[in-house]
């Protein structure tokens, strides 16, 4: 019944809607493979305890800690790194209302944000506060942060 | 970086894990069973824990279910905490499990992980413990259902939690939960009680406050003796707790102490209108 299973195998994963193939240790974290065998770098190491957030990609639309999921377990999800996302309306945002300074959280706000702006256009307070817990930010007082996601919120009200 | 290496297996049905199960650990292979794997890559990255192999649960769909008929609430193992805060189908569990960690890592932390990891909380469990919920379980010898009750689920070797089942009238009671952490909302629990009001009478499941989490009938008889003063019903309460209060970094036993007092007193305030 058990294959001949190994310490690795050779995976394919489909980031920012290409596939990429790479040859992975299974206790590899995707926040490891995504860095240090596809250069992509912009989810962040921080804590790499599932606390800061610094590291989140999307994995099926779903924000999650790229530091808390083996690579070899993303396999067959759709995954969205801050490389991969098109829409700069958060980053704009973010420039506008000063929410980012050093910018090292700033990946991994984005995406969460992103996500949060898809599954619930019409969040509220309370919504917006219980996503934003996820991420720390050593610099800024995350006020400007929330203030960058509502605008971001109405703006695209106003859009529609 | 986690520096240990492991085989990864992720079988699609409840008897293939058993069998992966007893082929691994009959090669020699410390085998354990994956579910959110939150804890077993924080654990394995910090050198606490050397697996040969894991076996994640996700792709078996008995393990997905999430779901209220007429007469029951089924939660599969490796339903995330999200799904379920999310959900409406068990409101008690829908307030506790919004209490644990923070949003992304409820993505990805299972319901079945929190019920067995070695965290000491397992707040989730305190729901189960309330409504004479079930766990079905697997394991060599077939799946069988066990009540949850006391301090939590006994897995034997090789076994693994398929699904959580809870009768539905419990999603009608009044409930409360409280959680106090030491600085921030996200946190460990100094203090996590849950409590539901069933036929007038009080239960309330504990974690945080000792070293495990738990419920006691002898603390329920307690709280509900309506003969005495709320102060002297919380006292007797304190006096009855299986096992001393936590001390540690985040509270110190008094300070663990006070805030239960506290919380007891809000919930016999919030059941029965006492000031
Ligand atoms: C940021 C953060 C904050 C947290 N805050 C809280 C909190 O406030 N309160 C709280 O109670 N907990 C908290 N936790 C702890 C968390 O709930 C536990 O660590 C939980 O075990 C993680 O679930 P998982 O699905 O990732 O487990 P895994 O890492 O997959 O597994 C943990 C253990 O459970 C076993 N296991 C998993 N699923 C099953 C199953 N179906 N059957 C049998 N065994 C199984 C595994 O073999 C392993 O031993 C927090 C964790 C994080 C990362
Ligand atoms: S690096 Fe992943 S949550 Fe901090
Ligand atoms: S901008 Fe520096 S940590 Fe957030």
């Amino acid at each position: 019944m058990i294959q001949n299973m190994q310490a690795g195998q050779l995976i394919s994963l489909a980031i920012n809607d290409q596939v990429k193939e790479a040859y992975v240790r299974n206790s590899d974290t995707l926040l490891y493979t995504l860095r240090e065998q596809f250069g992509l770098v912009g989810a962040k190491p921080g804590c790499n305890n599932g606390d800061c957030g610094s590291c989140t990609v999307l994995v099926d639309g779903i924000p999650i800690n790229s530091c808390h999921i083996l690579s070899v377990e993303a396999v067959g999800h759709k995954i969205t790194t801050i490389e991969g996302l098109t829409d700069s309306t958060i980053q704009q945002a973010f420039i506008g209302n000063w929410a980012i300074q050093c910018g090292y959280c700033t990946p991994g706000y984005i995406l969460n944000i992103y996500a949060l702006i898809q599954t619930y256009p019409d969040a509220d307070d309370a919504m917006i506060n219980e996503w934003l817990e996820s991420n720390i930010c050593r610099c800024t007082g995350y006020q400007e942060i929330k203030e960058a996601v509502k605008n971001t919120l109405i703006a695209r009200k106003i859009n529609e | 970086m986690i520096p240990i290496d492991f085989e990864y297996y992720r079988p699609s049905t409840i008897i293939k894990a058993v069998q992966l199960y007893q082929d691994l650990t009959g090669n020699q292979k410390q085998t354990i069973f994956y579910g959110g794997g939150t804890e077993i890559i924080s654990r394995a990255r910090m050198n606490e824990i050397s697996p040969n192999a894991v076996i994640d649960l996700k792709n078996i769909p008995e393990c997905n279910v999430l779901k209220k008929d007429t007469e029951t609430i089924t939660i599969g193992a490796t339903v995330s905490l999200t799904q379920i805060a999310d959900s409406a189908v068990f409101p008690l569990l829908t307030n506790v499990a919004r209490s644990i960690a923070f949003r992304t890592a409820r993505n990805k932390i299972t319901i079945g992980g929190n019920l067995t990891g070695d965290i000491i909380y397992r707040e989730a469990l305190l729901p189960f413990l309330l409504t004479e919920s079930e766990a079905v379980i697997a394991g060599r010898e077939g799946t069988r259902q066990v009540v949850i009750s006391g301090n939590g689920i006994k897995l034997n070797e090789g076994e693994f939690i398929v699904q959580l089942v809870t009768n539905n009238k419990f999603a009608q009671y009044r409930h409360i939960n409280h959680k106090t952490t030491k600085q921030s909302k996200v946190n460990y629990p100094i203090v996590s009680i849950a409590s539901i009001l069933v036929d007038d009478q009080i239960r309330v499941a504990f974690s945080g406050v000792c070293a495990y989490p738990f419920r006691l009938n002898q603390i329920e008889e307690a709280l509900n003796d309506v003969t005495n003063s709320p102060g002297k019903r919380i006292q007797a309460a304190i006096d009855l707790l299986p096992a001393p209060i936590l001390h540690d970094a985040q509270a110190s036993s008094e300070y663990r102490e006070f805030v239960l007092k506290q919380a007891l007193q809000q919930l016999l305030d919030n059941f029965e209108g006492v000031s």
